[in-house]
């Protein structure tokens, strides 16, 4: 049994890990895919105290490695359930099943898809999630932007250095991103506001040549593009753990700064609590205090 | 066997007519999944013999990327008889790299 079982590998649950081994408690962290978490598709990170400029994946990799040299083990597969029992609480995974004192929630969150038809058909044949990623596949060519938030305007930005045009579809009129970001936009030739406006849907043949959009009148109107970059937010992974802990109407863990769940016992961490800012920073910060919580449980145990 | 470097002159001859299948690996150094995903390629060459994986770099080598319709890194592109068999667009973990091997 270990004292905490930590379900992802990401800056939260890595960080949670450096805490807990520095505590001298016993550490699991289960990661369904691999190590750092979203981080790794950043190309620089340039807002962490102390690092001007680090890559994602060093940024990662640094992690992961300082975890590992302290002694948290790690096992690579994909956690399906939460068995809560008073002393002992159970981790299910695809494979297995491990014991733990206490839980950390760590899982972060993944893209929302938009749920047209030939979607995940058309992952990197058009479709993409990120545009820092798979932007400089379109120099020169002609994509589309679709949401309203800041990642899509930022999106919109990044791309418009790049493509020859760009649309940015929008279901509303106003946006809820940067007042300051939404200016240099209206300031660029190459974007097209697409307003009031949804993805219906998208045409392929051996990838992306045309979406259709739909206004709010019901107009039905064709754009030829080779991309769309698909920004409408994200959607915390917490769906096999809902039954173990309370969860807000958008799926996020409910829990305080302290990163107390309602479940004793079990904590959460990162990108998948409530709460105002989702930064590198705020996801470290969680870890380091989901641990130290955790310790605290551990040693009234 | 490790990974070998393919560039547009060697590509008919390790790829196209490899007796083998081959998987290949669209990457880029600026890409962090795809740096990710590296390590777990040189295990599964290490560990088989009955595939040949190879690395793609998309900046040097951008008409194969286009000739191929990559428009998403890392993609995994698995060849079998000098035809794509199927492909795979993302980091994955070492069993779905198997997986996406055998089926």
């Amino acid at each position: 049994m270990f004292d905490i079982i930590i379900i992802g590998a990401g800056p939260a649950g890595l960080t949670a890990a450096i805490y807990a081994r520095r505590a001298e408690k016993t550490v699991l962290v289960l990661e369904a895919k691999s190590y750092g978490g979203q981080i790794i598709n950043t190309p620089d990170i340039e807002n962490y105290p102390v690092c001007p400029h680090i890559s994602g994946f060093d940024f990662a990799t640094g992690l992961y490695e300082q975890t590992k040299a302290l002694g948290a083990e790690f096992v690579f597969e994909k956690a399906v359930d939460i068995i809560n029992g008073e002393k002992i609480k159970e981790v299910v995974t695809e494979k297995g099943k491990y014991q733990g004192k206490t839980i950390i929630i760590a899982t972060g969150s993944e893209n929302r898809k938009l749920g047209v038809d030939g979607e995940d058909r058309l992952i990197g044949r058009g479709i993409s999630y990120c545009a820092t990623c798979d932007g400089a596949f379109y120099r020169k060519k002609t994509v589309a932007v679709v949401g309203g938030g800041n990642t899509a305007l930022e999106d919109a930005l990044y791309l418009s250095d790049i493509a020859e045009k760009v649309y940015l579809i929008h279901r509303r009129d106003t946006f809820r991103g940067e007042e300051a970001t939404i200016k240099r936009l209206k300031e660029k030739t190459n974007v097209e506001f697409v307003l009031n406006s949804t993805v219906t849907s998208l045409n392929a043949e051996k990838r992306l040549t045309s979406i259709e959009v739909k206004d709010k009148d019901g107009k039905v109107t064709q754009l030829f593009v080779n991309g769309l970059f698909v920004a409408v937010g994200r959607i915390p992974e917490t769906q096999n753990f809902g039954k173990t802990v309370n969860l807000d109407e958008s799926g996020y863990v409910v829990a305080g700064e302290n990163c107390i769940t309602n479940a004793d016992g079990i904590f959460v961490a990162g990108d998948n609590r409530v709460k105002s800012v989702r930064q590198l920073v705020t996801a470290t910060a969680d870890g380091a205090i989901a641990a130290t919580e955790a310790v605290k449980y551990i040693n009234q145990f | 066997m490790a990974v070998i470097k393919v560039g547009k002159e060697n590509f008919e001859s390790e790829v196209l007519n490899s007796e083998k299948p081959v998987l290949v690996d669209f990457n880029a150094n600026w890409c962090g999944p795809c740096k990710m995903l590296k390590p777990i390629l040189d295990e599964v060459a290490e560990e088989r013999s009955d595939v040949k994986i190879v690395s793609i770099n998309i900046d040097d080598e951008d008409e194969l990327a286009e000739d191929y319709s990559v428009y998403s890194i890392p993609c995994l592109v698995l060849f079998k008889n000098g035809a794509e068999a199927k492909r795979s667009v993302g980091l994955i973990p070492k069993a779905e790299v198997e997986n996406f091997i055998n089926e």
